[in-house]
């Protein structure tokens, strides 16, 4: 799960890591009050859950009252368009407004997993303000890291590596100290999955500040990160993938029109890269699960089908604990409840292969059986493309 | 022989008086697994389908009935526990089918384990099954059949996929292991790799992974490095978006890292033949291994 900045900041400074003042808008008008409130110079951010905010035109510096309305009203209502919105853009719903700050020196700090040794990392770097993919496939070197052993946390030493590894120099060093153990305590206390301050600002003054704030969160842990899970943001999430997560679906929307259902992740991926190799574009992800019964079937068939993108559905299924009689028994459900117009090929196999074969043949309705997952995606991409 | 179960295996059940770790005792018991007890605190001398002895600890169904191994059906938030009560108690195999820990759970019992003689498979995981002899797991007993084809993934159903695939056209397998999608779980690919290149009676490997992470490409390296055995793979989620997470925790493409594209470089760069499809990995098995 993602946030937005002004969110991440909230949780920055419960962990006391230290940011600048500022207010969130949601219209021009109090948005300006906002700036007139901090005084200028200030910052006028917009709130989407994607990176590249600045590059795209969504942050802006406000040096009176009239810049501070020109820029907000620029930039609330604005579709904004980065490298991670995709070219449909996202919506700017409402703003960040902050102070400004003399910035001596823009570093970056980024708590992560690493998956190689399952264990927490803290990465700093001196390349603030860049993207920090490019930096690491560019000049690796400039990047420092510190793995952290779960049962001390991040030591005082690890931290002091990283602000002298930095460069920092005199009462810098305490600062950038207590900001990263800061930090990783806020990563830690949230389940983050990912706590990423890009840049991370030294003042002319010396103070270490968080000028930017991403974080996200493991999904698996929001059960016990109550306030994390309240910062969620419908507005920035496929409502389809909402309503998915409601059925305890997974589901991801593509831009194919072949729709498939599938039981289990593994076989849901090579489903989709199935339709792909015969010349076919899938239109979502979509794993049914492995207790899937005739509600949740009903409900991802649902889902498909308000994609009007989709001109054919795909079912694969594999039955192990989920059985092939039960899904047969959902797909003849779903199908008659929502009087399914595409074409429909279904490719059962595995626990009760048989039995489930001879529901979907006595439904009487218009399936096309498949042999096994190549005839089906087969007869799936020829049954789109005739659409 | 097989690698880490057979039929000597002695396996507790840590959840079965749960509504998915009973339904599975049963499952292992008809297939044949030796379930000599379950745990579940509380319930401590109830008898589980009047036969199964379940007691409150793990340290007491070990010293009850002499386990060596054990399979954890319990919810998310009490994983990570139960799994580190089986490391305590002993138990050398440990098999986690749990989906949902937190992944800062597991990098604590991660941690621990380095510095255990426990092994932990899983978590997010099918399980392990050594057909005709033992099956640790959810997967379907039936589809499989006794040979020699090691089979190691990250999949479940894609796993029951291959298998099937592999005996319909008469290839037996010796040890199938479900790895797990998470991204921090005890077991990866090497070490089973390594564990099949030590196991006489597996003549070949069938290695199916997916986006996300690197665990693919360091098997990759090892394999060319180390492996006396002919490999096939196939890498899942060709089609899947840069940032989204396909339904595995671990099953994403991050920091431009974990693409199958890569993956699939690697395994062709160690000489393990890449089905090019999901339903050609039994035929490009057969096509580098005879039987």
């Amino acid at each position: 799960m993602k946030i937005h900045e002004y969110q991440g900041k909230d949780i920055l400074r419960k962990y006391g890591v230290p940011t600048l003042k500022g207010t969130l808008a949601h219209t021009a008008d109090e948005a300006v009050a906002a700036a007139e409130d901090l005084g200028y110079p200030c910052v006028i951010k917009a709130q989407i859950h994607a990176g590249g905010r600045g590059k795209g035109g969504g942050v802006k510096l406000a040096k009176n009252k009239a810049e501070a309305k020109e820029h907000a009203d620029a930039i609330l209502g604005m579709t904004l368009k980065t490298h991670q919105t995709g070219p449909e853009g996202q919506l700017v719903k409402k703003v960040l407004v902050e102070s400004g700050c003399a910035i001596a020196r823009e570093l970056y700090v980024g708590v992560v997993l690493d998956r190689e040794t399952s264990r927490v990392c803290v990465m700093a770097s001196t390349e603030g303000g860049v993207e920090i993919e490019k930096v690491a496939e560019e000049t690796p070197d400039k990047i420092l890291k510190e793995w952290v052993d779960p049962t001390t946390g991040l030591m005082p030493f690890q931290a002091r590596n990283l602000a002298f590894g930095l460069g920092l120099k005199g009462s810098e060093i305490k600062h950038a100290v207590k900001f990263f153990t800061a930090l990783y305590a806020a990563y830690i206390g949230t389940d983050a999955s990912l706590a990423e301050i890009n840049p991370l600002v030294v003042t002319e003054g010396g103070e270490v500040i968080a000028l930017d704030a991403k974080f996200n969160f493991d999904d698996n842990s929001l059960y016990r990160q109550k306030d994390v899970a309240e910062m969620r943001d419908p507005d920035e999430e496929d409502p389809r993938e909402t309503k998915a997560k409601a059925f305890d679906l997974s589901y991801v929307a593509l831009d194919g029109n072949i729709g498939c259902m599938v039981n289990g992740a593994g076989l849901a991926m090579a489903t989709m890269d199935i339709i792909k190799h015969v010349g076919g574009e899938p239109a979502n992800f979509l794993d049914v699960g492995g207790g899937a019964d005739e509600a949740k079937v009903t409900a991802a068939f649902k889902i498909i089908l308000e994609d009007p993108a989709v001109k054919a559905v795909f079912v694969n299924i594999f039955g192990g604990i989920a059985k092939c009689d039960v899904i047969a028994d959902g797909v003849v459900a779903a199908a008659r409840e929502l009087g399914l117009e595409v074409p429909l090929i279904v490719r059962l196999e595995g626990t009760n292969v048989d039995q489930g074969k001879q529901i979907l043949k006595d439904s009487g309705l218009k399936i096309t059986p498949a042999d096994d997952m190549l005839d089906g995606a087969k007869k799936a991409v020829a049954a789109a493309g005739a659409a | 022989m097989s690698i880490f179960i057979d039929k000597n295996t002695k396996v507790i059940v840590q959840g079965i008086t749960g509504s998915a770790g009973g339904f599975h005792a049963r499952q292992m018991i008809e297939y044949g697994t030796q379930i000599v007890g379950g745990v579940t605190p509380g319930k401590g001398g109830q008898k589980f389908d009047d036969k199964v002895p379940v007691f409150n600890t793990v340290s007491e169904a070990k010293a009850a009935t002499n386990a060596n191994a054990s399979i954890i059906y319990v919810p998310p938030p009490f994983a990570a526990d139960a799994i580190l009560e089986a490391v305590s108690a002993g138990i050398e195999f440990i098999i986690t089918i749990t989906e949902g820990i937190p992944v800062l759970d597991m990098v604590k019992v991660k941690e621990v384990l380095k510095d255990s003689g426990s092994r932990l498979v899983g978590p997010n995981c099918p399980g392990v099954i050594t057909p005709g002899q033992c099956k640790m797991g959810i997967m379907p007993g039936h589809i499989h059949k006794e040979g020699h084809v090691g089979v190691v993934s990250k999949s479940g159903t894609l796993t029951y996929e291959a298998v099937g695939q592999l005996s319909a056209l008469g290839i037996g397998q010796s040890t199938c292991v479900g790895i797990g999608g998470d991204p921090v779980n005890g077991t990866g690919f090497i070490d089973v790799l390594s564990a099949f290149n030590d196991d006489k009676d597996t003549h070949a490997v069938v290695m199916i992974g997916e986006i996300g992470g690197t665990a693919e490409e360091e098997a990759a390296d090892w394999v060319k490095a180390n492996m006396k055995k002919p490999v096939v793979g196939f890498i899942a989620g060709v089609t899947a978006p840069p940032g989204r997470r396909m339904g595995h925790a671990g099953a994403i493409i991050a920091g431009g890292k974990g693409t199958a594209k890569d993956k699939i470089a690697a395994f062709e760069a160690a000489g393990i033949a890449v089905a090019p499809t999901p339903a050609e990995i039994g035929a490009t098995l057969k096509s580098v291994y005879k039987g």
